[in-house]
């Protein structure tokens, strides 16, 4: 049991930190000469690298808020996890933190998703996605399999 | 020590005038307008001498990327002339009191080409040593989203729908904890008689 319970914290405590790195990290798309995230784009010019502003349209703003909730659901639900681990009666479930762990997962997969759909236009100097953005497509399913697990698991004593 | 305060008050009240003799003028930084829109840009000058019946205004323009400007207002001896020649020609009003010190125009009609900086220069005679004041004007098609407002709004939305869920949840269960406790006392009193009835109905 205690196991079982050390591998599911160790896998949550994982997720978390996927999230973070592909919230913050500035590939999301790259190309030869700089990367571009949710926040900046970056490149280097004759061998000095500057950082610009990212475009203010409103599916770029959105793709922020979605991976901040995932972001902030995710360590909610940790401290649920947590909580419930010393709070909960025997043969109880985890409820909180699996709705919790699923809700990130459906912010990340829905961040994921718009970003692929209008995903920006200039081709000729960010070519192709980066591990920024392929992180945020594995953070999805292993958040979701997470929740699962809690929602199966039961406190045993 | 008195001699000493009387020298440096002269000296000062020699040197003070000298820099109030400078006209400082009052634009705004950067004006933001929607195409086929009108703006008012204001111009208000402060001067230490009253307001002489020679004041003059003139505002002039220069377009994004060039480097004339070509002047297309000007008020002199209590008259405005207009621009009836250039890029305005028909657009243009003067909105301003120059009694009160106030050279505002007001610009019609706008148009994308009409994206530039206005500067706007005011006279107040004797005080004509000052500093010409510009004002940039921004012309957009559909205003532009601000950085992080959908952001914003969306992340605001999620959290407090969240906090609403918890909040109805625990007064859900205050609620019914109450209603339980208030139906147990009906029932325990309707026992209490059908009891004390079985008892009459033996003897």
């Amino acid at each position: 049991m205690l196991l079982i319970l050390l591998g599911v914290l160790i896998l949550h405590v994982i997720i978390l930190i996927l999230l973070i790195v592909s919230t913050a990290a500035t590939a999301w798309s790259v190309g030869n000469s700089g990367g571009k995230d949710l926040w900046y784009k970056c490149s280097t010019n004759s061998g000095v690298y500057g950082c610009l502003p990212s475009s203010n349209e409103d599916w770029i703003q959105a793709v922020q808020a979605l991976m901040i909730l995932s972001v902030l659901f995710c360590f909610f639900s940790l401290i649920a996890f947590l909580y419930q681990l010393f709070r909960l009666v025997k043969g109880g479930r985890f409820f909180f933190t699996a709705i919790f762990q699923i809700l990130a997962s459906v912010f990340v997969m829905c961040g994921a998703i718009i970003y692929t759909v209008m995903c920006p236009e200039d081709k000729k100097i960010y070519t192709h996605f980066g591990y920024a953005y392929v992180l945020a497509w594995v953070a999805f399913p292993l958040c979701l399999i997470s929740g699962l697990i809690y929602i199966v698991l039961r406190k045993k004593e | 020590m008195l001699t000493f305060l009387a020298l440096t008050s002269v000296a000062l009240l020699g040197i003070v005038p000298e820099q109030s003799q400078a006209i400082v003028i009052y634009t705004g930084w950067e004006r933001h307008a929607l195409v086929g829109s009108d703006i008012r840009l204001s111009c208000s000058f402060f001067s230490w001498r009253w307001t002489s019946e020679d004041v003059t205004f003139s505002w002039t323009y220069r377009p994004d990327g060039s480097r004339d400007a070509i002047s297309i207002f000007h008020y002199t001896g209590g008259a405005a002339y207009l621009d009836n020649k250039g890029p305005f020609r028909d657009r243009l009003e003067f909105v301003g009191n120059p009694g009160r010190r106030d050279g505002s125009i007001l610009l019609k009609n706008l148009e994308l080409s009409d994206n530039g900086t206005f500067t706007c220069d005011a006279k107040n005679p004797p005080d004509i040593v000052g500093r010409p004041s510009s004002v940039r004007l921004l012309v957009f098609e559909k205003v532009p989203i601000q950085a992080g407002v959908i952001t914003g709004a969306i992340i605001g939305v999620v959290l407090g729908l969240l906090l609403l869920i918890v909040v109805i949840y625990y007064l859900m269960r205050f609620l019914v904890a109450r209603r339980v406790f208030s139906l147990s006392v009906s029932k325990h009193g309707k026992k209490k008689k059908e009891g004390s009835q079985q008892r009459q109905i033996k003897v």
